[in-house]
């Protein structure tokens, strides 16, 4: 490859940027919200709930999100398929073009987010059962609700514990969109891998790997920078 | 007026009775110290005082107002919810390991309650906040973060937190255990400057000495039961009873 090719390469994985940088924000926005919902589940004192919350955060965790991926982007077709499915359905179901953008990514973006979650609400389950039972018994001397103390007392000493373990998975994640090349979703993974086979060259990938090494060190030093932030109390 | 009144209280954790029978009147402006071997329940009746406990059976009243009583059924039932919020703000507590807001200044930990409980405004607040670290000698730590003190500085705020809310009566329970014994000299003369200003308190502490000082009151507790209830005098030099004086023994050699 000449610099002439390798610049265009690098201009259309900048263009792939956008899709990679769309699973990685819309993962973070509904896995956040959804990880302190399952926590809560998983800490609900009427044991069903709390058992089934346990069995879906075990079978996330225990088997690859790439696998994930796939089960819910190939679901559709077979879920079409099944018998005695009502009529509404169906052809709602029917008129989804499974090879449309939309419906990969949404597709993709459902597994992240049932995967993430499952991450998530474990480090905010151990950050809040990590609190010491005398911050809540301080606060009820005082005379303060249970909502207040959860959010004055509580949450943001959770949130300082939970940065490193979160940091860490919010870096992961942005490695794990490359995954979604596994459903020919574009982005800059799959891009790479065409790029390679139009140049017959490994640069496109090197390229795709200095992207993805320059995404994970700006957030490395945003949440270093975040850490230290927090760091005015012990 | 009796600030505090426990009448035949009892409370067991499962087959464990740890509260036998418990009667006693704490009057307004009175220092009455509970000691006790270790086990002997002394925490666990400050704590149902305090609603961190449910207790079995008996009546608490605090400051005229009823927090357990007996219903025409003659079952053993707390207060309305209401009821027992207004008692909490009227009785203050000191914990052993102090459990400051460690993500708060000493001058937001003090203001915390004031302004987000009784909706006093923050100058007010704070004004108060200042007339009470001065009080504790530390005017100087107002915006400082509970790591930075030591451990006599972090109980003398806490007790400036619990002031803060102007409460009837205060409890503490083992103000001192947790610290060096070089820093308990230093919360032992505050609270002997509140004793000197009429505060009600009942104190739990292994400081026999102190208590014999401070205290208008001794209970001696064990076994779950009040062994004692007298003057310091009463029970620390005149006490007819073996486990008492036993008990005294152990802490004088
Ligand atoms: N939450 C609990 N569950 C079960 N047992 C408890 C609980 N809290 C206290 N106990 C038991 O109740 C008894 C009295 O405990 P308590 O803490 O009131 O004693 P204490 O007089 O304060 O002792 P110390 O001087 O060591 O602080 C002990 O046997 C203790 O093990
Ligand atoms: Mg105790």
């Amino acid at each position: 490859m000449n610099g002439e090719s390798i610049l265009k390469v690098t201009g259309i994985l900048l263009e792939y940027l956008i899709p990679t940088l769309k699973i990685f924000g819309f993962t973070l926005l509904f896995s956040i919200p959804l990880g302190m919902v399952v926590a809560c589940l998983k800490m609900c004192k009427i044991k069903p709930i709390s058992w089934l919350t346990n069995i879906y955060i075990l079978v996330m965790r225990g088997t690859p999100l790439m696998l994930q991926v796939i089960v819910v982007y190939y679901a559709l077709p077979y879920i079409r398929m099944m018998e005695g499915l009502p009529d509404f359905l169906k052809n709602m179901l029917s008129g989804i073009d499974v090879a449309s953008d939309d419906f990969m990514f949404g597709a993709v973006l459902t597994a992240f987010v049932l995967n993430y979650a499952a991450y998530f609400a474990e480090i905010f389950r151990g950050g809040i059962e990590a609190m010491p039972k005398g911050q809540y018994e301080a606060a009820a001397a005082l005379g303060m609700t249970k909502p207040q103390t959860f959010f004055r007392i509580i949450l943001p000493q959770v949130i300082k514990k939970i940065v490193p373990a979160s940091s860490n998975e919010v870096i992961t994640l942005v490695k794990d969109t490359s995954l979604a090349n596994v459903v020919a979703y574009a982005e800059i993974t799959l891009k790479a891998k065409q790029q390679m086979m139009n140049y017959s060259s490994l640069i496109p990938l090197f390229i795709a790997g200095v992207f993805y090494f320059a995404m994970a060190m700006i957030l490395t030093f945003l949440f270093s920078f975040i850490e230290k932030k927090l760091n005015y109390y012990r | 007026m009796a600030i505090l009144e426990v009448t035949n209280l009892s409370k067991s954790f499962g087959e464990l009775g740890v509260l036998k029978d418990i009667s006693f009147t704490v009057e307004q402006g009175e220092v009455v110290s509970i000691i006790g071997p270790s086990g002997s329940g002394k925490s666990t009746l400050l704590r149902c005082i305090n609603q961190f406990e449910k207790a079995d059976d008996g009546r608490i009243s605090i400051c005229g107002l009823d927090m357990l009583v007996k219903d025409k059924n003659g079952r053993t039932v707390y207060a309305p919810k209401k009821v027992l919020q207004e008692i909490r703000l009227k009785i203050g507590l000191v914990f052993q390991s102090f459990n400051l807001f460690p993500h708060m200044t000493v001058l937001q930990n003090i203001i915390e309650a004031p302004v987000h409980v009784l909706k006093q405004d923050k100058s007010q607040a704070t004004e108060k906040a200042v007339e009470l670290l001065a009080k504790m000698g530390l005017s100087d730590k107002a915006k400082e973060y509970p790591c930075n003190l030591s451990g006599g500085q972090q109980q003398r705020v806490s007790i400036a937190r619990a002031l803060a809310l102007n409460p009837d009566v205060l409890f503490f329970d083992e103000p001192t255990s947790a610290l060096d014994p070089e820093l308990t000299g230093e919360i032992l003369k505050v609270i002997k400057e509140l004793a000197a200003e009429k505060m009600t308190m009942v104190i739990v502490t292994h400081e026999m000495q102190f208590a014999k000082e401070i205290s208008d009151r001794v209970i001696f507790m064990d076994g779950g039961y009040i062994i004692e209830n007298g003057t310091p005098d009463e029970v620390f030099e005149n006490s007819e009873n073996e486990r008492t004086k036993q008990f005294l023994e152990r802490y004088h050699s």
